[in-house]
């Protein structure tokens, strides 16, 4: 704690925690992290000036918007792009990201596209990019938005090589990315090249170019009548092609192409909001529902009887996937079976628990990334970072991704954006390995251990401890305490419906350890001798907010109702720069069919004749949100915070993760 | 009277082994006994209203050891004792008011007498508060001219005092018939109200509950689903949240009801409680009794349903029939008014019974199962009690509660051992 409130002056030179002491942190990240720090660039690049000052029009539709994209110095007189129309947009845009080699069907109409960096700082093409990869490719409900930033990041890397190797013969897509790339801020070696980049793309377009271009007005003016879905169809035809790695398919590239540009226009609405967590998808937009199911591996029926309060979460039927998937098995060639192995596994509930699950999730990367050979004519870091993404995609679909995983996400294709070029395939690999290694030791089994540590110093002979479910690190922290001989006993609160309380009972007394076990409702009666409450969470929010398991709120609120403190035991990872307020905006829905039956209660069947009735829904809500009020500490790897320094962690550590 | 032993018995079985659900049922059955209690009750020729007092208290005292959680029991018991001091004392009322006429006309009635020597038990002060209700409510002239009402009341009982009985047969007789009949038709009132409770309660739904409102409440209660149903009826739509309500998950069982009745109904478990409780409009429960406080003993779980209700300024709303309502303060209610129910419903025996078991290592077990049955909510979590009666504060009940109980039935038990 010391340390971290002496360095906090210079927060860029300190390195706490688990950093190699080689690391670098990267200089032009640090210079264009601060918001204020993206408009020098702009003044670097004349044609974002010129652009700056006007507003592209936000036509109905983004197929409107290809005509309007290209030419910038005619803007139409309407001020204010209407956010749909952008997400539309980028729908497409995201779909570049996605799909597995872009670079083919990108060649025709790159350079006229390319224009699209200009004057944007990295920072707020990163932003626009993730946004789009979030609400188009991925289709992932929570943290898909969260580590889509590196695309970018890792694309510019790639290309960093292939400039230097073959200075002459750049394929077209290159320079799109490199217009990209030397809009950062003031990155040093990029400095001479971007000038050339930036004005080459502005000149004049080809003949073909025109022709797409054509093509694609007289389709937005066609497709402005109906609704969005068809143009949507088309697209994700195109990803399929992308993906069966057709690359005849010009009509669908020049879409693609197209709504990129004008997806780079939007660069100042970008900027205001570039630091803004990206939306998640929300699945009562019946559009972008569909176009995720057609892309989805795991066939999810929807649920027949769904919550309206909760028509934004996925609402799936639950127990028809998993036999699916398994038949499926050898018919997903892109699927790695590692990947596959831990998709079933979170689809069966066999693995839960944020550690577990990320842990899990992270090794089989692991083994992808030693299993990958690059194919010929890519990148090692692009390729595998789109393959990453679609096994990321895959996940969502077996269970929604945790934030912790998503935090881990981001760190993984970040490590892999800032592979060394100068490496060789097999160092890459083994960098990539070892980067993998190191996140799950640092961030997630030193950190328990360290909160294990300062946690156990909170317990007291004579404590009567309240847990609540079952967290691992909580786990720990008793059984260590436990271990150095403290007299205390614990109350294990479980709550339906997955009573996890029990296997953590279980354990706890066969390590002798003295426990109570209640379930939620009679959290009251039992609170009046419980001297300290120690909960886990799935992700702590920066505005202070627990996110974890459904009753944790309760419990806190109870304990606070009782003047009992309530310690948080959570690992910096899980940290997440998102807010929340209440439970319902962002969750997870389990299995309804759960809340009807209870195993083991025959005397409990009330519901079986009637779960068929219309009337009658059942609610399985996974998560909730406990005001940062009910929360008197915070333990983590960095020491034991008040609620309201989670925001400074966040700010103060997230880099250092991403860029060790 | 072996007969009426023969059902207190088994009454008292019941209790006891927690065969009765619910408080209403409870109250109804305990109104039923004390009925024929009454009504087998001998009842001697003098001071029968004491008599009848001394039979109920001492039946009521058994009822209440035998389930003393229960408080619905010692309610009616209560209820029973006032109904024969009210008609005792209309009846004395009664007679005072001809005394006091006879009084005017002729100085040696012996009505007055009679009662005075018959029933020392309500001499006096009965005749004093028999003065007091003939005179309630006290006019304001009355009051700014003080006396002459009251030289009746002394009047009267010195003139009681100092007549000796001298006809008892035909009007005695009368008036003992009279007395008991009295006092079972009121009985039969009692058990009238507490099984028309719910619809009194119901009758009051349209008033709280508007269109489209989200309404939570937790387990079941006949109370609720009658004034949800009620609502229903008047053509009101609205959803209900039901927590189910561990371990009893009598939560199903409401949402079955509802959903029998077409209400849309949505099943949660009781941990969600807090993450939905900001979407709520208003959250009406059942209770298992409430206290002259304001506090309410409710199915456990209820205290958080209403700390998270008080969180989100969300009208944490009541629903008491009168035979709930108890005229004890509670102290220490979450330990001393509840009941710790068998573990079996939230552990498998089989899978733990190695830990609970006393005998092995040093006599304690490694593992207590707690299960308790009740919760207290403290009266500053309530926004409203709906009773039979009307809507009420938390504040007002202690009010409320003296309108059905006299002051000298409150503690049944303790009173019965200082009269031995």
């Amino acid at each position: 704690m010391d340390a971290r409130r002496g360095s906090l002056p210079v927060p860029r030179v300190r390195q706490v925690g688990f950093f190699t002491p080689n690391a670098q942190p990267a200089p032009t990240r640090s210079q264009s992290g601060p918001p204020d720090s993206s408009s020098p660039p702009l003044s670097d690049s004349p044609a974002s000036n010129s652009l700056s000052p006007v507003m592209i029009p936000p036509p109905r539709h983004h197929s409107d918007n290809l005509a309007a994209a290209p030419r910038p110095t005619s803007p139409l007189p309407v001020p204010e792009p209407s956010p749909f129309r952008r997400r539309g947009a980028d729908n497409n845009n995201a779909l570049l990201v996605g799909s597995y080699n872009p670079a083919e069907t990108l060649l025709a109409m790159s350079p006229s596209s390319s224009h699209v960096g200009d004057g944007e700082s990295e920072e707020t093409m990163s932003g626009g990019w993730f946004r789009r990869s979030n609400s188009g490719k991925l289709a992932s409900s929570l943290p898909s938005g969260t580590f889509d930033f590196s695309p970018v990041q890792s694309t510019a890397e790639a290309l960093k090589p292939n400039k230097v190797q073959n200075p002459v013969g750049i394929s077209v897509l290159n320079n799109t990315i490199l217009a990209e790339v030397s809009a950062r801020p003031a990155p040093k070696e990029q400095q001479p090249e971007a000038p050339s980049s930036s004005k080459q793309p502005k000149p004049k377009l080809t003949k073909a170019e025109r022709r797409a271009l054509q093509e694609s007005q007289r389709a937005a003016k066609a497709a402005a009548k109906a609704v969005a879905a068809p143009e949507e169809v088309a697209t994700i035809k195109s990803v399929k092609q992308h993906q069966t790695q057709k690359k005849d398919a010009p009509q669908v590239a020049v879409s693609v192409a197209a709504s990129e540009r004008k997806g780079g226009d939007k660069s100042q609405e970008k900027e205001r909001r570039k630091d803004a967590p990206a939306p998640r998808m929300q699945f009562d937009d019946k559009s972008r529902v569909e176009k995720a199911k057609r892309r989805s591996v795991v066939d999810q029926t929807e649920a027949k009887k769904r919550v309206e309060l909760f028509r934004h979460l996925p609402q799936y039927e639950h127990g028809t996937q998993l036999a699916d998937l398994e038949s499926k098995f050898l018919q997903l060639d892109p699927m790695h079976p590692a990947i596959y192995k831990v998709g079933l596994q979170y689809l069966a509930g066999d693995i839960s628990g944020g550690n577990a699950r990320c842990i899990a999730m992270l090794q089989a990367f692991q083994q992808v990334v030693k299993d990958y050979s690059t194919p010929p004519e890519k990148t090692l870091p692009r390729d595998l970072t789109a393959k990453i993404s679609s096994y990321v995609s895959f996940f969502t679909q077996c269970r929604p991704l945790s934030m912790s995983m998503g935090n881990a996400i981001r760190f993984l294709k970040n490590r892999i954006a800032k592979l060394s070029p100068s490496l060789s395939e097999s160092e890459s690999k083994s960098s990539i390995c070892t980067d993998i290694d190191r996140f799950i030791n640092e961030k997630i089994v030193l950190a328990d251990r360290v909160i294990v540590q300062h946690a156990s110093s909170k317990v007291k002979d004579g404590d009567v401890l309240l847990v609540y479910g079952s967290s691992c690190v909580v786990e720990m922290v008793l059984l260590h305490s436990h271990e150095l001989g403290k007299q205390f006993r614990v109350i294990v609160v479980d709550s339906r419906p997955k009573l996890e309380g029990k296997a953590l009972l279980r354990r706890l007394v066969a390590k002798g350890v003295h426990c109570t076990y209640t379930h939620i409702n009679a959290v009251s009666y039992v609170m009046h001798e419980v001297t300290k409450v120690f909960l886990g969470a799935s992700s702590v929010l920066s505005n202070g907010t627990v996110y974890s398991r459904v009753g944790t709120a309760c419990v806190a609120m109870v304990a606070h109702a009782f003047r009992v403190p309530v310690i948080i035991c959570c690992e910096a990872y899980k940290f997440h720069e998102r807010v929340q307020l209440d439970s319902i905006c962002s969750n997870e829905l389990g299995d309804p069919d759960a809340i009807g039956k209870v195993p083991g209660r025959m005397d409990v069947n009330y519901l079986n004749d009637v779960s068929n009735s219309g009337n009658l829904q059942l609610l399985n809500l996974m998560y909730d949100a406990t005001p940062a009020d009910y929360v008197s500490m915070i333990v983590t790897d960095y020491g034991m915070i008040p609620p309201t320094s989670v925001p400074v962690i966040v700010r103060e550590y997230r880099r250092d993760h991403l860029l060790i | 009277m072996p007969d009426v032993q023969a059902l207190v018995n088994e009454f008292l079985n019941k209790l006891k082994k927690r065969k009765i659900e619910g408080s209403q049922a409870t109250a109804k059955q305990t109104a039923e006994l004390l009925r024929s209690v009454i009504s087998q009750q001998r009842v001697p020729r003098t001071n029968q209203a004491g008599a009848l007092i001394d039979a109920v208290r001492a039946i009521g005292e058994q009822l209440i050891v035998a389930n003393p959680i229960e408080l619905a029991v010692g309610n009616i018991v209560r209820r029973v004792l006032h109904i024969i001091r009210e008609e005792d004392l209309s009846l004395t009322t009664a007679a005072v008011a001809e005394l006091n006429l006879s009084t005017v006309s002729d100085d040696d009635d012996d009505g007055g007498g009679g009662d005075q020597d018959d029933r020392p038990v309500l001499s006096a002060a009965a005749v004093a508060a028999a003065a007091r209700n003939t005179l309630r409510p006290p006019s304001l002239q009355m009051l700014l001219e003080g006396a002459p009402d009251f030289v009746a009341v002394p009047r009267s009982s010195s003139s009681g005092g100092d007549s000796e009985g001298k006809s008892k047969s035909m009007d005695r007789n009368s008036r003992t018939r009279k007395l008991k009949h009295d006092i079972i038709e009121a009985v039969n009132e009692l058990i009238q109200d507490i099984t028309t409770c719910h619809e009194l309660i119901a009758e009051q739904a349209v008033e709280h509950i508007h269109q489209n409102e989200v309404i939570l409440t937790l387990g079941s209660s006949k109370t609720v689903l009658e004034f949800l149903c009620a609502a229903k009826e008047k053509k009101r739509s609205f959803r209900v949240f039901v927590a189910e309500g561990a371990p009893r998950y009598q939560g199903h069982l409401l949402a079955k009801e509802l959903v029998a009745r077409g209400l849309q109904t949505t099943l949660i478990t009781d941990s969600a409680v807090f993450a939905m409780i900001s979407r709520v409009n208003m959250v009406i429960v059942g209770s298992h009794a409430v206290m002259a406080n304001g506090g309410v003993i409710a199915p456990v779980g209820m205290n958080m349903v209403a700390l998270a209700a008080q969180k989100h300024a969300v009208p944490f709303v009541v629903l008491a029939g009168s035979h709930k309502l108890c005229p004890l303060y509670p102290h220490n209610p979450e330990v001393l008014l509840n009941e710790l129910r068998s573990p079996s419903e939230l552990l498998d025996f089989g899978e733990f019974s190695d830990c609970l078991d006393f005998g092995s290592g040093d006599g304690s077990p490694l593992l207590h199962v707690v299960n308790p049955t009740f919760d207290y909510v403290p009266p500053k979590a309530v926004s409203l009690f709906i009773t039979d009666t009307g809507g009420h504060n938390p504040s007002y009940m202690y009010r409320l509660i003296a309108d059905y109980y006299s002051a000298d039935d409150l503690v049944v038990q303790r009173r019965h051992a200082a009269g031995n």
